[in-house]
């Protein structure tokens, strides 16, 4: 029994092979679980345990640790917005504030209709390209305020052609 | 897409494949690609240590270690498997150069990855990406598959009878994992708290074996250095600082981007030519010369070379090669604000002077910066910085401590005007969410 | 390693090369403050208080992980270093309660302490500090977040040092805290504990961020009184300080733990150690003697009443039946003192070898098997220190905890390999070198197993050059001689025989035995005690279940009963006593006491004075801690049932010889803490004290002289040290009917008729027991 969509299973027996140390699978493990689950529930901790062989005691001890890991449900889009040094020079502020504005939310707010939550990150890497965003994993550069709503709209626009009675 | 820049000035020896979609391996090899590695099989362990050694290439993760000699420490015999690893985590604020490599030139890093293997003996390399990295991953895995297949990788490489397997890995949001120990803590499947040292990871690293651990800027350096010859190499750069590196110019510059540029180039001529001066044609207030755990500079502090020697007899440190350029118009105490805020939300915990001291900090700012400072605070941020410094358990704590203390010394005035023309003088940002 | 010198302080230091600065500094007498070091656990240096200079090194260096070599010089104490530990701790109060008043740990703390020292007085934030609610994870262990200063002992003492790894840290930074196994996430307060509820992590947390259930905010620690003794519960009898307290109609007992860390069990202690003595507080406690009235029912009544009645009836049944018509059963949980007095007095002034215990190992086997071999018995301290451990049988992580905490330390600081040899799974296996699972009769057969088996086991175990065999209730009679055999081949090997209950040992050894005197003299040859007891018979008495068949059979006129509960171990009929006298020592009204006909209520292991000798043959000193109106030590009860009985006091207890004319006990009352003391203080100075017939120890120097075995390292007896016996036992056949013996199997909250009374173990059990059905569930 799997809590995981059967393409995901499979990849995680793999994963756990792929390593000279089974719990080196670990932290990857969580992540992709929570890629489709949504978030690193009870019921993600309790089969990660097992198909790593370690207790949920030491999968919560390791996932509580990684800030990307959450333990509540995000919107289907995570935005996340930089406001670290470089971002901040070139307005990484300015573009969080749009984003609360345009979304109702505040830092790890999720949107009534489950669709975005916001997360106010740290330095995602992209610092000369500034201010930059991340929506789940993708990267949004060289933005101004103004151009949050297209942003917003665009993946509004992918959940409707995502739906799956579209 | 990141933006891709260039100037004369540049010379592009890591970048040279950038944009020219080396990531397919057929291109890569087109451009010379793994001919390098095939050399180093040839040549063996030593000279390929030697060839290092001579080249002067210091590593690109912050501390510039010679590459070369950290190589040579790792013991030949070993009755644990030795590995390499390379430290593509890239989380200090301020650096996105090895983000390009992932996107324009993995297999670079792939075969510096091998090169390295074949120096200390090791059959196995691990590739690690910070999580944000996504895409980068995939790229990366695309790669090493295709090395795979192409029998550049795997039991017999390039025919021989050399074996050497790449594991790419993923981490999950975590500055600390960039520290080495953090970092094989991180790979097996822990927290990311740092081991403590000695014994030292070319003894007893990843799974006890003997490892070298290498920034991804470093690794990729690496084929380039073998092509070109390590005399040739070392003399682009400046004295016992080999090469070019990628300069990453951040903030208020008019031309932000990623540069390959000698090492020992003039910060000013960077920051004003290279990149363009200050955006708007404002005035330079400060500059974080690499990364943001470097201390600041000030304007008449930046006429000097950016090699680790330089930087370093400056006051300050080459770090990631990450250049923050700060105008006048920006509030240093916010900027150290939101400097602190980072290390306090990226400390492992561990010990007590950087898990309480980061917080204290970030609390007494936070709370300064919003308007309700106190004379005595100054003094008392500077006390908690001088008390981390060269206490912690790992060199977090000091790359907390370095910046908060240069803020509070270069710009005590600005502190004070905080007091005196209560909130802010700049008036920005004081409701400062805690991240 | 080869010894180094090197200088700290300007004094030069010599200790092994690769020896830790800060055990070389401690044991040199310089202090060197640390919170996250412990001793035996994995190093952290997390906590950074233990910096000091080293010369020619840029940076302050940790002493908790600095290895001395030869020629280094070091200082630990400096303008330098005050300033490093002082902004430590005052970085640790920015978030820290001061509330240190009404802490549990105040008076006690690290945290305080090192404040004190370095005096950070001040406070450097006008931040609030960040309040959490308190959480209680399980009845014995509660967590106070804003206490915790993260120095992770709990972790390591409960993973590292219990095997359990009940306890982690979550979250990362300055959110990080120390979270449970049970449920529920990081700082939320249903998170749950489920463990071995040894309560270790509170033991070892320097400040009180984890308080014990029973314990806490219910004194000061100053308030108490501590005194060491020995734990009443298994048969390996660690040492334990009790925290006494004064109350009306006595003192209590407030807390259990092992502050000092001395004695046999260093750091260890157990769920029942540290639990287990609320019993001594149970309202079920008898504290008046009762007598059966005419209308058959248990009345209170005056000591003298109850003392005449038992006396007279004694008497007569002596005098009418003969000896052989009275039955005498002793205990397990009672003092060799104690145990030797019963004997003696069944066979001198009842005149009747039918004295007997409830057996739960075949030490009779043991001592004959070993007879002859001196050198051979181990002491429970070498299951920390033997290279190689043959384990066989039983399941020490729940019956013998300290056995399991000294196996699991040796294997992780010594490598030692522990060779396993069982029927069922055991969770030492996880430690272990090699198991070698037998069928559930494959004992018997194992020594010749090893010997021609030829398996990757046998070959492992053969190549060990030394041996620590520890073997339990498996083997009786012939096979604990074969096993015995089987070892004694080798050249260095030495045995350990597990038992249960906390002096099971002392019992058999004190000859709580029908056909054997104390050190496992046959009554048919009593040698040195033929001179000594006055009327001793040369035929063996009857057995336990033996009594009782007499009784059912209207044969037995009278049964002594100290400290032990017959009725329900061995399910005796009610009726089977219809025409026997009973009379009961006890702390309880057991299933036994509420039989008799005089019940004589006695004084528990924590409030008197004595000796025990745990499973291993280790013998310890028990203090008087408690005190409770009422009761009697079952020495006091013995000389005055002898007194009633006419008896010659004096030749029963030898005390009171010449030139002795102190008062030491008579009118303050014997067993006082006063005279206690005041004879320990004698015998360490070797003096006189046996000056009270009521003085327990006034029987040791007699133990001492006619039992084999046990002549005791004084000095370290009353210092609290536990001082091996040597059974260099004179031979003697073994008893007939192994079948005699059955193991109590106590786990780790039980504790046979005792534990029934402890509501901490109660609590403790029925809450694992749902923790279990909780987790089966999911
Ligand atoms: C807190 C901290 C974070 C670090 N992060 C990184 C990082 O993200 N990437 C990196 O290459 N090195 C990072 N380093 C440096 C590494 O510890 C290590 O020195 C480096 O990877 C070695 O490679 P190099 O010799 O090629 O520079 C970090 C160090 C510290 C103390
Ligand atoms: S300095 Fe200490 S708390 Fe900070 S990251 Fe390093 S080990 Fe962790
Ligand atoms: S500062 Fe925003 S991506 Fe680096």
């Amino acid at each position: 029994m799997t809590l995981f969509s059967p393409r995901l299973a499979a990849r995680l027996d793999a994963l756990v092979e792929k390593y000279p140390l089974r719990r080196s699978a670990l932290v990857p493990m969580l992540l992709y679980a929570q890629d489709e689950i949504g978030y690193i529930s009870d019921a993600v901790v309790a089969e990660v345990a097992q198909r790593i062989g370690i207790t949920e005691l030491d999968v919560r001890n390791v996932a509580t640790y990684y800030s990307m890991l959450r333990f509540k449900p995000a919107g289907k889009y995570n935005v996340q917005v930089c406001t670290n040094i470089s971002c901040m020079l070139r307005g990484g502020y300015e573009i969080y504030e749009r984003f609360k504005e345009e979304l109702g939310i505040g830092h790890k707010g999720v949107t009534p209709d489950g669709l975005f939550s916001l997360e106010e990150v740290e330095c995602i890497g992209v610092c000369c390209w500034a201010p930059a965003i991340q929506v789940n994993y993708d990267f949004h550069d060289e933005l101004k305020p103004d151009l949050v709503p297209g942003i917003i709209d665009g993946y509004r626009g992918k959940a409707v052609a995502e739906a799956p009675h579209a | 897409m990141p933006r891709l820049v260039s100037h004369p000035d540049e010379v592009k020896i890591v970048t040279r494949r950038f944009g020219m979609g080396a990531a397919d391996i057929e291109r890569y090899i087109e451009l010379g690609g793994y001919a390098s590695a095939k050399r180093c099989l040839q040549q063996g362990a030593d000279w390929i240590i030697n060839e290092m050694k001579a080249s002067n290439l210091r590593g690109r993760g912050g501390a510039g270690f010679p590459a070369g000699m950290k190589w040579s420490f790792v013991p030949k015999q070993s009755a644990k498997p030795k590995y390499v690893l390379v430290n593509g985590d890239e989380s200090e604020p301020g650096t996105c150069k090895d983000h390009l490599i992932f996107l324009h030139d993995p297999h670079a890093v792939i075969e510096g990855t091998i090169i390295a293997g074949l120096a200390i003996g090791a059959k196995v390399g691990f590739i690690y990406l910070r999580g944000e990295y996504r895409y980068l991953l995939e790229i990366m895995e695309k790669a090493v598959a295709d090395a795979y297949a192409r029998g550049f990788l795997g039991k017999n490489i390039f025919g021989s009878d050399t074996e050497f397997q790449v594991i790419t890995q993923t981490g999950a949001g975590a500055y600390e994992v960039g520290e080495e120990s953090a970092l094989m803590e991180s790979l097996e499947g822990k927290r990311g708290v740092p081991r403590i040292k000695p014994p030292f990871p070319a003894v007893v690293g990843l799974y006890g074996g003997p490892t070298v651990i290498n920034n991804a800027e470093t690794i990729a350096t690496v084929p380039h250095v073998i092509e070109m010859g390590a005399a040739a190499y070392a003399a682009v750069g400046s004295e016992r600082n080999g090469g070019t590196r990628l300069f990453g110019i951040s903030g208020h510059v008019e031309r932000p981007g990623v540069y390959e540029l000698p090492m020992g180039y003039n910060l000013k001529k960077m920051i004003y030519e290279v990149a363009g001066g200050i955006r708007g044609g404002r005035k330079l207030k400060a500059v974080v010369p690499g990364g943001s755990s470097t201390p600041v500079l000030l304007p008449e502090e930046i006429d000097i070379g950016m090699d680790f020697d330089q930087v370093g007899k400056a006051g300050s440190m080459l770090g990631s090669g990450g250049v923050v350029v700060i105008d006048d118009q920006t509030c240093i105490v916010e900027f150290a604000l939101r400097t602190i805020s980072f290390y306090q939300h990226e400390s492992c915990g561990w010990c007590i002077p950087c898990r309480e001291g980061t917080d204290w900090i970030k609390k007494s700012l936070t709370r300064f910066h919003a308007g309700f400072g106190e004379a005595k605070d100054i003094d008392n941020i500077q006390y908690l910085a001088e008390n981390m410094m060269g206490r912690t358990f790992c060199p977090l704590g000091d790359a907390a401590a370095m910046p908060t203390l240069g803020f509070v010394k270069k710009f005590r005035k600005e502190f004070e005007d905080h007091l005196n023309g209560k909130p802010c003088p700049f008036a920005k940002h004081v409701d400062l969410a805690v991240v | 390693m080869a010894d180094v010198t090197f200088i700290v302080d300007g004094k030069k230091l010599t200790a092994p090369a690769g020896t830790l600065l800060i055990d070389a500094c401690r044991k040199a007498g310089i202090e060197i403050p640390a919170f996250c070091y412990y001793p035996g656990l994995s190093l952290q240096a997390a906590c950074r208080m233990c910096v000091v200079r080293q010369e020619k090194v840029g940076k302050l260096q940790t002493a908790c992980t600095t290895t001395v070599a030869e020629g280094q010089v070091f200082i630990t104490e400096s303008a330098e270093i005050a300033q490093a530990r002082k902004a430590t701790i005052e970085l640790l109060l920015g978030n820290h309660p001061l509330d240190c008043p009404v802490c549990d740990a105040g008076g006690e703390c690290e945290l305080q302490d090192m404040t004190f020292k370095y005096g950070a007085g001040e406070s450097l934030y006008t931040e609030a500090k960040q309040h959490r609610e308190e959480q209680q994870w399980s009845p014995a262990v509660y967590y106070d977040r804003p206490r915790c200063i993260l120095c992770y002992r709990c972790t390591r003492m409960c993973g590292e040092g219990m095997d359990v790894w009940a306890l982690g840290v979550q979250n990362r930074g300055v959110r990080s805290v120390i979270a449970p196994n049970g449920g529920g996430q990081a700082g939320q307060s249903n998170s749950e504990l489920d463990c071995e509820q040894c309560g270790m992590c509170i033991d070892v947390c320097p400040v009180g961020a984890l308080t014990s259930g029973s314990y806490r905010y219910k004194t000061r620690p100053w308030e108490m009184n501590h005194v060491s003794t020995v734990c009443t519960h298994c048969a390996d009898g660690c040492k334990v300080t009790l925290g006494v307290r004064q109350v009306n109609d006595g003192s209590e007992i407030v807390r259990a733990d092992n502050r000092d860390k001395s004695g046999i069990n260093g750091d260890f202690l157990c769920a029942k150690g540290r639990f287990g003595f609320d019993f001594v507080d149970s309202p079920e406690r008898l504290t008046k003697p009762l007598v059966r009235n005419e209308a058959g029912d248990l009345e209170p009544a005056t000591w003298e009443h109850a003392l005449r009645v038992a006396a007279t009836k004694l008497k007569e049944v002596r005098e009418n039946k003969g000896g052989a018509a009275i039955g005498v059963i002793g205990s397990n949980q009672t003092t060799n003192e104690e145990n030797y007095l019963l004997q003696k007095f069944a066979r001198t002034v009842l005149n009747t070898n039918n004295i007997d215990h409830e057996r739960t190992a075949d030490y009779a086997a043991f001592a004959s098997a070993l007879a002859g071999h001196p050198g051979k018995a181990a002491s429970l301290r070498e299951a920390a220190t033997a290279p190689a451990i043959l384990l066989i049988g039983g399941n020490p992580t729940e019956e013998h905890p300290l056995l399991a905490w000294n196996l699991r330390t040796n294997v992780r600081l010594n490598r030692a390999r522990l060779y396993i040899a069982n029927s069922g799974e055991i969770k030492l296996e996880r430690q272990a070198t090699a198991v070698q699972h037998l069928s559930d009769d494959g004992y018997p057969a194992l020594g010749a197993y090893l010997d021609l088996s030829n398996s990757a086991f046998s070959k492992a175990v053969l190549a060990e050059a030394s041996l620590l065999v520890i073997f339990g209730q498996e083997y009786r009679g012939a096979q604990v001689a074969s096993l015995v055999e089987w070892g004694l081949k080798r050249a260095s090997v030495r045995f350990a025989y597990l038992g249960d209950y906390a002096n099971s040992r002392g019992a058999a050894d004190m000859g709580l035995l029908p056909n054997l005197l104390p050190g496992y003299v046959p009554v048919a040859e009593p040698g040195a005690f033929d001179a000594e007891y006055v009327g001793l018979s040369a035929t063996a008495g009857k057995t336990q279940p033996e009594m009782f068949d007499a009784a059912a059979k209207g044969e037995l006129g009278a049964l002594l009963v100290m400290g032990a509960n017959p009725v329900a171990k061995l399910g005796i009929d009610l009726i089977a006593l219809n025409n026997t006298f009973v009379i009961v020592q006890d702390i309880f009204l057991t299933e036994t006491a509420a039989l008799a006909d005089v019940v004589l209520p006695a004084a528990s292991l924590y409030e008197k004075t004595g000796t025990v000798t745990n499973t291993y043959g280790d013998v310890q000193l028990t203090r008087k801690a408690a005190d409770r109106a009422g009761v009697k030590p079952d020495f006091e009860i013995l000389v005055r049932l002898a007194e009633a009985m006419d008896a010659d006091v004096k030749r029963l207890v030898p005390f009171g010889k010449a030139c002795t004319t102190a008062d030491l006990g008579q009118s303050r009352g014997a067993n006082s803490g006063e005279a206690d003391r005041h004879s320990v203080w004698l015998a360490a100075n070797s003096l006189e004290w046996k000056m009270s017939p009521f003085d327990p120890l006034a029987v040791l120097d007699e133990i001492e002289r006619l039992v084999p075995g046990y002549a005791l390292d004084r000095t370290n007896l009353f210092g609290g040290n536990d001082v091996a016996t040597e059974p260099g036992f004179v031979p003697v056949s073994a008893l007939a009917g192994p079948d005699l013996v059955v193991p109590a199997h106590d786990g780790l909250f039980t504790s046979g008729t005792l534990g029934r009374y402890s509501p901490a173990l109660k609590a403790l059990a029925q809450y694992q027991a749902a923790e279990v059905v909780e987790t089966a569930v999911e």
